[in-house]
């Protein structure tokens, strides 16, 4: 799976005209792709009847891990909400455990226990998949907390939505984050719905970055549907961090295509909105055409990338549907270690 | 008009304290506001001010007089011209503020049986005892985790320069620096998932609540981030964290600071539950809650911090969890407690043993792993138990004892179980209506009375 390849440089404005490389382009490109496929078959999925529960589809949003992720170093942790399918495949977890934890069985990365809202793996410095809103904020600065105690020289992505941006654990952790200097990147996906109420219909101050203003911690707006602009200001946030200067907050502007969840019948915004996006700002098509006219690929370059995310998809599928249930013995482990399973620190 | 100058409570629990210093002599002008003395209590030094101007008549009290109970008159403060021994004599010292409901005389005694304490069972024979209170004991566990792990620090609210809003810190930023004692905003809920992540992260938090209280603000990251997430990880993930502070009644604080939540812990998969009542099992308890890779609640009482205990002069002291401890051995009935509703067990064994009924008394010590096969061991001796705590009745602790007793023991049962609890109101405030609200020695004693048909 992906590899993280790109250091943090130090902070500069964006270009105007991209520099980036073809294979990063086409590495972007794949992982976004991914993404949108495995999500796609998840839908499926769940419409047979193989997935419960609810199910957070990441469709419309992948700029934003696939961006932060070419900014991240190896060591750096992450941490996220409930919609969390992309997170993983991003920082490089294996689709058929996700695939498979999402039917509930025993290859999953929880072994079944866990479903689409909670996942983690040490291996890859994904601390979760959390279920209740903003929990992951405090949470995301704790490990951020670990790091700048052991002496660590690494960054924690928290991603958050909209609507949690709005709970008030995110102000406290705001607060003590900067106090305390943590090497923590906030970072608000803000996909312009929490659930079914809109940002107009939930706050007067809809620049969710700048409330960060009030405990001194800087960030900044960038758009999310582009992946460069994501990682460009990735680089920066993790620069800032990673010099010791404390926290930095990302408001991304980006947008779900599907519903919240997928019992969600999106009634709250027009088709015609969800249709605009898709045909105007999509991340992938943005891509797609970066390496269209900057002859990086061609067509049949690209048919072949998404004949192979495809087959990544399905066999993430057939594993997951082949993967046996839990045994009944899993209903009683884990409950207590006998010791720390992630091991002390290091 | 001579005015008497009385020894102050300076906290909810004070009952005594030291004279540590005056600052004014006889024949002294004040005025109000002045600083007339020191006064130490168990928890800090404190300035004690004049509240009414005069001339110091008489000191009654010297400094560096210790155990100066509350109430009793230090100085006399008179006006110009007027001889302090000239003064009123002084008025009896206040009545306590609202006289008990006089207990019962115990009916007729019988013989009294020898009482049957049992020594600790995590100490070795022979093993050089110490006095220490309770609070000492668990701000040194806190102080020998630290020294033995580098990645085991304390949080909270005054912990660290305040030395403990309890005074259960002290010493501990002096020896371990600011870096691992650390001083949190007052923001529960933020610390205490700032204490989860830093667990999931590598470290070993102890998350100091300054009451528990105070913890419902924290619960989600308690119960659904730091109990769930090793089950919800399938194993990979597990929250390391000890969160401790004082639970249940102190005094005189009202409802919203005088909640029991032991029960309410003890209900959730993924947490362990300790509740010491005695100073040795506070440090032997604290030191496995952090050595423990699971999220450990540690429930501390306020009024037990001053209280004293022989505690074990060894280097690594700890006491296992899901062990009780049997205090008294007995025949007649089985008295089952935990955390301060010990004192009442005890309190109510020692009156019962003069009227010749001889109760054996278990602290559970821990609620969350549960020795249960301890208590139904005594019941099939004895037939009858008596459950005693501070909580709340409905879904209590005693609750819970009670449907195991039911399901592993029926036959042996002579008598149904009696749950002694708090009552079932909101903690109010008035002296005597708290005195009401609160399990009593006698509450014990006459549940024993009604489970042994006397």
């Amino acid at each position: 799976m992906a590899t993280r390849k790109t250091a943090a440089k130090p902070a500069t404005k964006p270009a105007a005209k991209p520099n980036v490389s073809k294979d990063d382009l086409l590495h972007y490109y794949r992982e976004m792709l991914l993404i949108r496929r495995f999500e796609e078959k998840a839908g499926q999925l769940y419409g047979m009847g193989l997935i419960g529960g609810f199910c957070h589809l990441y469709i419309g949003q992948e700029a934003v891990v696939v961006g932060l992720e070419a900014a991240a170093e190896d060591g750096d942790k992450r941490v996220t909400s409930y919609r969390d399918h992309g997170h993983m495949l991003a920082c490089g977890m294996d689709p058929k455990g996700v695939m498979a934890e999402l039917t509930g069985r025993e290859g999953g990365y929880s072994k079944g226990k866990g479903g689409s809202m909670h996942m983690f793996s040490k291996e890859k410095h994904f601390y979760g998949g959390h279920g209740i809103v903003a929990a992951q904020v405090p949470i995301g600065a704790g490990l951020a907390f670990a790091d700048k105690y052991l002496g660590n020289d690494r960054v924690t992505f928290t991603y958050f939505g909209d609507g949690a941006a709005n709970q008030g654990q995110v102000y406290e952790t705001y607060n003590m984050a900067e106090l305390w200097d943590l090497p923590v990147v906030f970072v608000i996906e803000n996909n312009q719905y929490a659930m079914g109420t809109s940002t107009k219909r939930s706050t007067k101050s809809p620049s969710y970055w700048e409330r960060g203003a009030a405990y001194g911690i800087p960030g900044e707006e960038v758009d999310g549907m582009d992946v460069l602009a994501v990682k460009a200001a990735g680089e920066k946030a993790v620069a800032h961090c990673r010099s010791g200067k404390g926290p930095y907050i990302l408001e991304i502007k980006t947008y779900r295509y599907r519903g919240h969840s997928m019992s969600d019948p999106a009634k709250y915004r027009t088709r015609e909105e969800v249709q605009e996006m898709r045909e105007k700002r999509d991340a992938i098509e943005h891509v797609r055409t970066m390496l269209l006219d900057g002859k990086h690929a061609s067509e049949d370059d690209l048919k072949a990338i998404d004949k192979e995310i495809k087959e990544i998809v399905n066999e993430a599928a057939e594993f997951s549907k082949e993967s046996p249930e839990p045994a009944l013995e899993e209903l009683y482990t884990d409950i207590y270690a006998d010791v720390l399973p992630q091991g002390e620190a290091v | 008009m001579a005015t008497e100058i009385l020894m102050p409570a300076l906290s909810p629990t004070m009952e005594e304290g030291t004279l540590a210093k005056w600052l004014v002599k006889e024949g002294d002008t004040v005025s109000s506001g002045d600083i007339m003395a020191e006064i130490e209590t168990d928890k800090a030094t404190m300035e004690f001010e004049a509240v009414d101007e005069g001339i110091v008549g008489k000191i009654l009290i010297a400094e560096g007089t210790e155990g100066v109970k509350v109430n009793t008159p230090i100085a006399v403060l008179v006006e110009e011209g007027e001889d302090a021994d000239a003064a009123p004599a002084p008025a009896a010292a206040p009545a306590e503020a609202a006289p008990a409901a006089s207990e019962a005389a115990p009916a007729a005694p019988k013989a009294p049986v020898e009482s049957a304490d049992v020594s600790e069972p995590d100490i070795p024979e022979g093993t050089e005892m110490t006095t220490t209170t309770v609070r000492e004991a668990l701000r040194d566990a806190m102080a020998e985790e630290m020294r033995r792990d580098e990645t085991v620090f304390l949080m909270g609210e005054e912990v660290a320069e305040y030395q403990g809003a309890y005074k259960i810190s002290q010493g501990l930023m002096d020896e371990f620096t600011a870096r691992r004692v650390i001083d949190t905003p007052i923001t529960e809920h933020g610390f205490a998932g700032i204490g989860v992540g830093a667990a999931f992260g590598g470290l070993r938090p102890i998350v100091e609540f300054m009451t528990f209280n105070f913890a419902m603000q924290a619960m989600d990251q308690i119960v659904n981030s730091a109990a769930k997430t090793l089950y919800m990880s399938g194993g990979q993930m597990g929250c390391p964290i000890v969160f401790r502070g004082p639970n249940g009644a102190a005094a005189r604080v009202g409802a919203q600071h005088s909640q029991d939540y032991a029960a309410w812990f003890m209900q959730i998969p993924g947490l362990k539950v300790v509740m010491p009542y005695s100073a040795s099992d506070a440090k032997g308890l604290l030191k496995s809650a952090i050595r423990d890779p699971n999220p450990v609640i540690f429930l501390e009482n306020e009024i037990m911090y001053g209280r004293s205990f022989e505690v074990p002069k060894l280097d690594d002291y700890t006491v296992p969890f899901g062990k009780a401890r049997i205090w008294r051995e007995g025949e007649d009935v089985t008295i089952v407690s935990f955390g301060i509703g010990m004192q009442y067990a005890l309190a109510a064994a020692d009156e019962l043993a003069k009227e010749g009924v001889s109760a054996e008394v278990i602290d559970l010590r821990t609620l969350r792993p549960m020795d249960t096969a301890t208590v139904i061991r005594s019941i099939q001796k004895t037939n009858r138990c008596v459950t005693v705590e501070e909580g709340f009745p409905q879904g209590s602790v005693g609750n819970y004892i009670s449907s195991v007793i039911m399901q592993e023991a029926f036959d042996y049962l002579d008598a149904p179980v009696i749950n002694c609890t708090g009552k079932d109101v909101p903690m109010p405030y008035a002296a005597n209506l708290e005195k009401l609200a609160l399990v009593t020695t006698k509450e014990v004693i006459d549940a024993v009375n009604a489970v042994t048909y006397r």
